[in-house]
């Protein structure tokens, strides 16, 4: 049984306000991820959850405990740092070792507890290794292991995978998830890749600028967006934006723009209806265009100039101009299109996102 | 290497490195060729016939035993070891403590004080050693071992404390953070992560400390005056030059012998040490 759950915590690094008021639950058995770019506060929330930041202000508890005074040591968390931290000097029994000595386990228990989580990690073979005759992949393996054998109340993951190569990344992440299912322990884990913090993310924290954005599961975060941040960050290729106006048109909502004019479905419409005349941002995915075809509505279409063609297999990303934006679609591999065709595409309008100009949330 | 034509690599490589070996190398081959060579070779002049600077074909162990029975040279060399080996603990101690809480520890002016400490170490000693005269007289040190052992740290805990703390830094701060979220106190992250890990910087700092004070020749001088409380450097130097007479057999006898020591201290730890002056830690 494990919650951490942080109330208005900040942080200030002398005159830099790095994290503000940051509130959030994070539940029992919970795995949760902090994404966002560098320098968003992702990472000194998570050391200010670990004792290894000073708080400035606010308040965090571990179960019902406000840890904010206690030492790292006495927190009962263990962390996987993204350069693996293992001490170079020990074995690596030694290194997962480490942390029962310091808590003085007993001697069978602390061979217990290794060989228990070398087998789980496949890390049998490595126990009298030093940490410089291993692979990254090892390495990052005898971290996992280190952390697993303190039996912790909260697992804490600094982007444990950046340091890996593509390929190893995605078998990691797949083995994390696995590892997190088994132990089922409360993670929380901090990322600036969008993909795993949707695949490993039982919920996700977008943060920007030390503000938190968003807080949702993957799905929610993906499907209905709190802002044009979120949106923008989430998902990949990226969300395609355009700036527009919106119009009244014979009764019902438009979005216009120069070479586009789109209109806005049922719920949107009702939404977008109250701002009619301002400036707004529409927002349609990469996936959610195609190439238009008869049953398409006149409305949900628009010309495109297309000006790169990225054939990746089981995709083709189409850059095209659209009036004065560029945009990015995802269609059938088997659509035969080159440079600098002009196509007639058509856009999913269920699928379709506005955001405010000036204050950037969802409309 | 130097990639390209034979005599590229001659000019650019073989020759300079020839060259920079043999400027490097000459003074310990004529301090060991004169060591063993007669008095009656020494002293010929250079335009006689038989005159053979280089080489010598009656080696002789005459000045090697002058040394031990006509001086107290056996005396100088422990007294030089003793002196040494003492005022460099004394200065790793206190050095290694010193760089780790200025390295790591984050307490106002500390950037202040590190350059402090460094300024201390570029005062000459040829001007420190008349206050320190005056304190060694009014603690009665004078003419002792002590005098030297606790007026060398002057200079070598300023120069630990900035190698240390140099090497400190470029620990990894994740290796302790991670020992304190594992169970340790800032104390025991340190006795059992960060000093394990630096032993080469501390080694580098403990040789150049103990070279340091076994050549160090003024302060020596100035605290020392009873032949059997010299050190080595002095020893050889005052014993062995009365007037303006050289014995320079013994004199060369002298220094062979006395850097014997450091060069097997050297020899013994010299992959360490290079990787402690390079700073290479492996995660």
């Amino acid at each position: 049984m494990a919650e951490v759950s942080l109330h208005k915590l900040n942080k200030k690094f002398d005159t830099t306000h790095v994290v503000k008021d940051v509130d959030l639950k994070i539940r029992d058995k919970e795995f949760m991820v902090f994404v966002g770019p560098s320098g968003c506060g992702k990472t000194t929330t998570l050391r200010m959850i670990a004792g290894l930041e000073a708080i400035t202000s606010g308040e965090i508890r571990i179960d019902d405990t406000v840890v904010n005074e206690i030492p790292p040591m006495d927190r009962d968390i263990a962390m996987v740092f993204q350069n693996y931290a293992l001490y170079p000097h020990m074995s690596v029994a030694g290194n997962m070792a480490f942390g029962l000595k310091m808590r003085k386990f007993e001697k069978a228990e602390i061979e217990k507890r290794i060989n228990n989580a070398a087998s789980i990690l496949g890390i049998e073979g490595l126990l009298q290794r030093k940490p410089r005759q291993l692979s990254g992949g090892q390495r990052q393996r005898v971290a996992l292991g280190r952390a697993i054998v303190r039996d912790p109340k909260v697992f804490l993951f600094d982007e444990p995978l950046s340091n890996l190569d593509a390929k190893l990344r995605v078998q990691m992440r797949v083995e994390l998830k696995k590892l997190h299912e088994r132990l089922a322990v409360t993670s929380v884990y901090v990322t600036h890749d969008q993909v795993e913090a949707m695949t490993l993310g039982d919920r996700v924290v977008v943060m920007k600028d030390g503000w938190v954005q968003q807080v949702g599961e993957p799905l929610e975060l993906y499907n209905t967006p709190a802002n044009r941040f979120v949106a923008g960050f989430i998902g990949s290729p990226a969300m395609n934006f355009a700036d527009v106006t919106l119009v009244e048109n014979g009764g019902s909502p438009v979005a216009e723009a120069p070479g586009l004019r789109i209109g806005l479905p049922g719920e949107l419409a009702t939404r977008a209806r109250a701002k009619t005349g301002r400036k707004a941002t529409l927002g349609i995915r990469p996936e959610d265009i195609h190439i238009a075809t008869a049953a398409d509505a006149p409305e949900h279409c628009f010309d495109a100039d297309v000006e790169v063609v990225e054939q990746l297999g089981s995709e083709i990303l189409l850059d095209m101009r659209v009036g004065a934006a560029l945009m990015v679609a995802s269609v059938e591999p088997t659509l035969r299109v080159r440079a600098h065709d002009k196509l007639k595409l058509a856009l999913k309008p269920g699928r379709l996102h506005l955001f405010d100009a000036e204050t950037e949330a969802a409309i | 290497m130097i990639e390209g034509a034979l005599w590229r690599r001659w000019i650019f490589y073989n020759i300079p490195l020839i060259l920079f070996v043999f400027v490097l190398l000459f003074p310990f081959y004529w301090m060991i060729v004169t060591t063993f060579r007669p008095d009656g070779e020494l002293y010929r002049p250079w335009n006689a016939v038989n005159y053979m600077p280089f080489w010598t074909n009656n080696p002789t162990l005459e000045h090697i035993l002058y040394l031990f029975e006509e001086t107290r040279f056996a005396r100088w060399m422990f007294n030089t070891m003793f002196i040494a080996l003492v005022s460099t603990v004394i200065s790793l101690f206190c050095g290694v403590l010193a760089g780790y809480a200025l390295a790591r520890l984050n307490f106002p002016y500390a950037g202040g004080l590190g350059t402090a400490i460094f300024i201390t170490y570029l005062v000459p000693q040829t001007l420190l050693f008349i206050p320190l005269a005056e304190i060694i007289r009014n603690f009665r040190l004078g003419d002792s071992p002590w005098a030297l052992i606790l007026t060398y740290p002057t200079f070598l805990i300023p120069f630990c404390t900035w190698l240390m703390m140099g090497y400190f830094k470029a620990i990894p701060k994740e290796l302790e953070e991670c020992a304190r979220i594992d169970g340790a106190s800032r104390w025991k992250a340190m006795v059992y992560i960060i000093i394990p890990v630096a032993v080469p910087g501390i080694l580098s700092s403990g040789i150049i400390a103990f070279t340091l004070s076994w050549n160090e020749f003024i302060y020596a001088l100035v605290f020392l005056s009873s032949p059997e409380q010299k050190t080595v450097p002095v020893g050889v130097t005052s014993e062995l030059i009365r007037g303006d007479v050289f014995f320079w057999g013994p004199l060369m006898a002298g220094a062979l012998l006395g850097s014997i020591p450091v060069a097997i201290v050297y020899s013994f730890f010299v992959e360490h040490y290079v990787s402690g002056l390079t700073g290479s830690v492996k995660g």
